[in-house]
């Protein structure tokens, strides 16, 4: 007979046994009893954030470095608003957190009591699945099955609403039990004839491509070595989506880049020009595929996903096989093992040589300058100088973002935390605080923009807090720069509010919150002040001034196909002519 | 560069299919605001119900069965299933109009006012229609005729010249020919 404790200590239980050690929060009237419970207990610390939208996000950077978790505590009313950016975030990106609002008591509920909001209905579009406690009974239930379903199948944040009279009431509380649900049973295992027919496609493929994304991530990091096994085995180019960059290592000469409306030339051409792609855990999103009746015309398409709704939502695939992307590589490197399956070769070589001839257009290459730091030199430069160290990075939106993926190799997956699906800015800061608290002894960079970086700026109080030594590189152009893109480019440079005209000096803002402000203006000064910030053990902040005009390329412009790609002014410009208008874009 | 007038940075619309429509019938667990999370995924995708109907179906295991009268193109009604089976409260997803021969019914009440030979027409309409008179007064009737939704349609408008007041309609409800359940 386990005697009966309160609903607030049996959220501390249920944290402690679903192993979260972090808990990202703060406090509010109507999660005070949850708050008494956690200060009388040391299985758990707590994070106090600066606002509820940097919880959510740091739950995530937590939960995208360890492949854990993420969880949040949150009060009601604004408490679960100020949330709902962060829950649609990892909603679209899959990552698994757990959001816990507390709640007006049961029977204010409808009266519009202070602080009180429709907190399911509010997140109902925004969450994997949510509950509203209305009984102390179901409460360890509700709070086991929340993580099951927040970590299981295609992840997604799951809110826990709990009403105050509910964390006061005591009741039984019981273990995480194996859990059984009619309605929900992720598909693990692929249908082995449906991975058949795959291989079979594979194996008599002329120019097959992996198009990988961050449903390898999610699924695990035996997915990313099965991801490489199997690319190593037949042979294949492979290229990654914004969300899947480490699957597969950056250095290998199998990889192209990634692709998409940032992606490089020759992964974006070999999308278009491939007989056979071979797409595992992306979800053919429009940044990916452009002109959706224009996308890879001639090509057989096999998708592999854990959710049914990915597959056929934008295109049309030959051989669907839902699963986990872990589970189904085992069973492609394995077919292709025992089936001693040789590709064509001679196909193959004559599609490498096409794809050197592509890659010889060096489509990242930009024009630097000895006066004006490059965007695209800082980011270099940064990797060149972190490379070799135990480096995560996360970024915020826009520019400097896709600046970080094209510049920044990643060898390993889960080192990159990055807003993909709903292109948060202001994610980068906060969520470098969840990553260095997962992992204290690492180098955590945020690269960020200084529009971005401004939206969460007050987590540097947190990080500062407790003493977690993140440096937020910004990439300074005083401008909205991706707005500032597509102004230049299709709004006749009338440049409608993307300039900031009183920025902070970021070296004052760093101390006043008693960090460590870095400036640097010049190129020849870039990697002294990059090892600079590195030897500092505390959070700093780095402002790296740098050309305010330059522009993102490659870019695949709206509503155009992946051979209508634009190259900025410095790549090469050899045979394959480039129309005129693509050409030149400045 | 000729991209003006498309100053978007969302890809076009592409042609899309045939418009089709659809029966659909949900096991569901019958919980709270398992019906906005139903309908909120229709809104939230800009996906049409055409009809819906909701009720406890199976009192003991706490199940409630929808059934959804939907248009769309056939990559969207597979959408739309995936989505609704993606719903953690809902237990299967039954397309009936391809799943099988199905019976769709509906069943409306339908108040008529008039005297003399409009009310005589009414009754003997009635009749034919295998409409049953629920309630009666000296210049009122009301009808209740269950059956397919264009016998109920073809009802309506022969009702509307002898005095139709209102309608009240239940929306469709199906099943599956044959021994065998969803």
């Amino acid at each position: 007979m386990t005697k009966d404790i309160t609903g607030a200590e049996m959220v501390i239980e249920a944290l402690a046994d679903q192993g979260v050690k972090h808990l990202f929060g703060y406090p509010g009237g109507a999660v005070l009893p949850i708050y008494d419970a956690l200060f009388q207990q040391d299985k758990i610390q707590h994070i106090l954030v600066r606002h509820e939208q940097g919880a959510v996000h740091a739950a995530e950077g937590y939960a995208r470095s360890t492949g854990k978790v993420g969880c949040v505590l949150v009060t009601s009313g604004p408490g679960a608003t100020n949330a709902v950016t962060g829950l649609t975030d990892a909603l679209m990106d899959s990552i698994p957190i757990v959001v816990i609002t507390g709640q007006v008591p049961t029977h204010l509920i409808g009266n519009d009591a202070f602080q009180e909001c429709d907190t399911v209905g509010i997140t109902r579009p925004c969450t994997k699945h949510n509950y509203l406690v209305k009984s102390v009974a179901d409460l360890p239930r509700v709070l086991h099955e929340a993580f099951h379903i927040a970590a299981s199948g295609r992840p997604g944040p799951v809110v826990v609403d709990i009403p105050k009279d509910i964390q006061f009431a005591k009741g039984p509380y019981s273990k995480p039990r194996e859990f059984d649900h009619k309605g929900y049973r992720p598909k693990l295992k692929g249908d082995l004839n449906k991975i058949r027919a795959a291989i079979e496609l594979m194996q008599h493929a002329k120019r097959p491509l992996f198009y990988t994304g961050g449903g390898v991530i999610n699924s695990g990091p035996a997915a990313s070595q099965l991801l490489r096994e199997l690319v190593k085995l037949t042979g294949f180019p492979i290229t990654s989506t914004l969300m899947g960059l480490g699957a597969y290592p950056a250095s290998d000469p199998q990889w192209l880049g990634m692709l998409g409306m940032h992606g490089t030339w020759e992964a974006n051409w070999s999308m278009h020009d491939c007989d056979l792609m071979i797409c595992i855990g992306a979800r053919f999103d429009d940044r990916i595929t452009g002109r959706l009746d224009a996308f890879s015309p001639g090509s057989k398409k096999i998708h592999v996903d854990i959710d049914p709704s990915s597959i056929n939502k934008n295109v049309k695939v030959d051989v669907p096989i839902i699963g986990d992307c872990a589970h189904v590589l085992d069973d492609m490197v394995r077919l292709w093992r025992t089936g001693s399956v040789t590709p064509d070769k001679k196909a193959l070589e004559a599609w490498w040589q096409q794809i050197g001839k592509w890659r010889a257009r060096k489509s990242l290459a930009y024009n630097n300058s000895n006066e004006l730091i490059k965007p695209q030199y800082a980011i270099q430069r940064l990797y060149e100088l972190t490379k070799d160290r135990d480096t995560y990075i996360t970024t915020e939106v826009g520019q400097h973002q896709m600046w970080a993926a094209q510049f920044y190799r990643f060898e390993e997956p889960n080192r990159w935390m990055t807003s993909g699906g709903l292109g948060t800015m202001g994610y980068g800061l906060p969520a470098s605080v969840g990553v260095q608290l997962a992992h204290p002894d690492s180098l955590v960079i945020d690269i960020a923009g200084e529009a971005s970086v401004l939206m969460t700026m007050q987590e540097m109080s947190t990080a500062v807090q407790y003493d977690l030594p993140v440096k937020i590189f910004i990439i300074n152009n005083q401008y909205m720069g991706m707005v500032r893109q597509w102004q230049e480019l299709l709004h006749g440079g009338r440049y409608a509010h993307s300039y900031t005209e009183a920025l902070p000096d970021f070296v004052k803002l760093a101390e006043a919150y008693h960090a460590v402000g870095i400036r640097c203006e010049k190129p020849g000064d870039v990697d002294g002040a990059i090892r600079e910030m590195i030897d500092v053990k505390r959070p700093v902040i780095f402002d790296c001034v740098v050309d305010p005009n330059e522009n993102c390329f490659p870019m695949i412009p709206s509503g155009r196909a992946h051979n209508e790609m634009l190259l900025g002014g410095a790549a090469e410009d050899i045979e394959e002519a480039v129309t005129e208008e693509g050409k030149v874009m400045v | 560069m000729s991209n003006a007038g498309t100053t978007t940075h969302y890809p076009a619309a592409t042609v899309s299919q045939q418009v089709e429509s659809h029966t659909l019938s949900v096991l569901v667990d019958n919980e709270p605001g398992v019906l906005a999370r139903v309908i909120g995924l229709f809104s939230g995708r800009g996906y049409n119900i055409d009809s819906l109907t909701v009720s406890e179906t199976e009192h003991e295991k706490h199940l409630s069965r929808i059934t959804i009268v939907t248009r769309g193109t056939p990559m969207v009604i597979e959408q739309i299933k995936n989505q609704l089976e993606r719903l953690v409260p809902v237990h299967r997803v039954v397309d009936m109009t391809i799943a099988g021969p199905a019976i769709q019914r509906e069943l409306a009440m339908v108040k008529v006012r008039g005297k003399g030979d409009n009310r005589v027409e009414a009754l003997r309409l009635a009749d034919a229609f295998r409409a049953r008179v629920i309630d009666a007064g000296t210049e009122s009737f009301v009808f209740e005729i269950t059956g397919a939704s264009d016998k109920i349609e073809s009802f309506i408008a022969l009702m509307i010249p002898l005095g139709l007041v209102e309608v009240s309609r239940t929306g469709i409800v199906a099943i599956g020919r044959g021994p065998e359940g969803m």
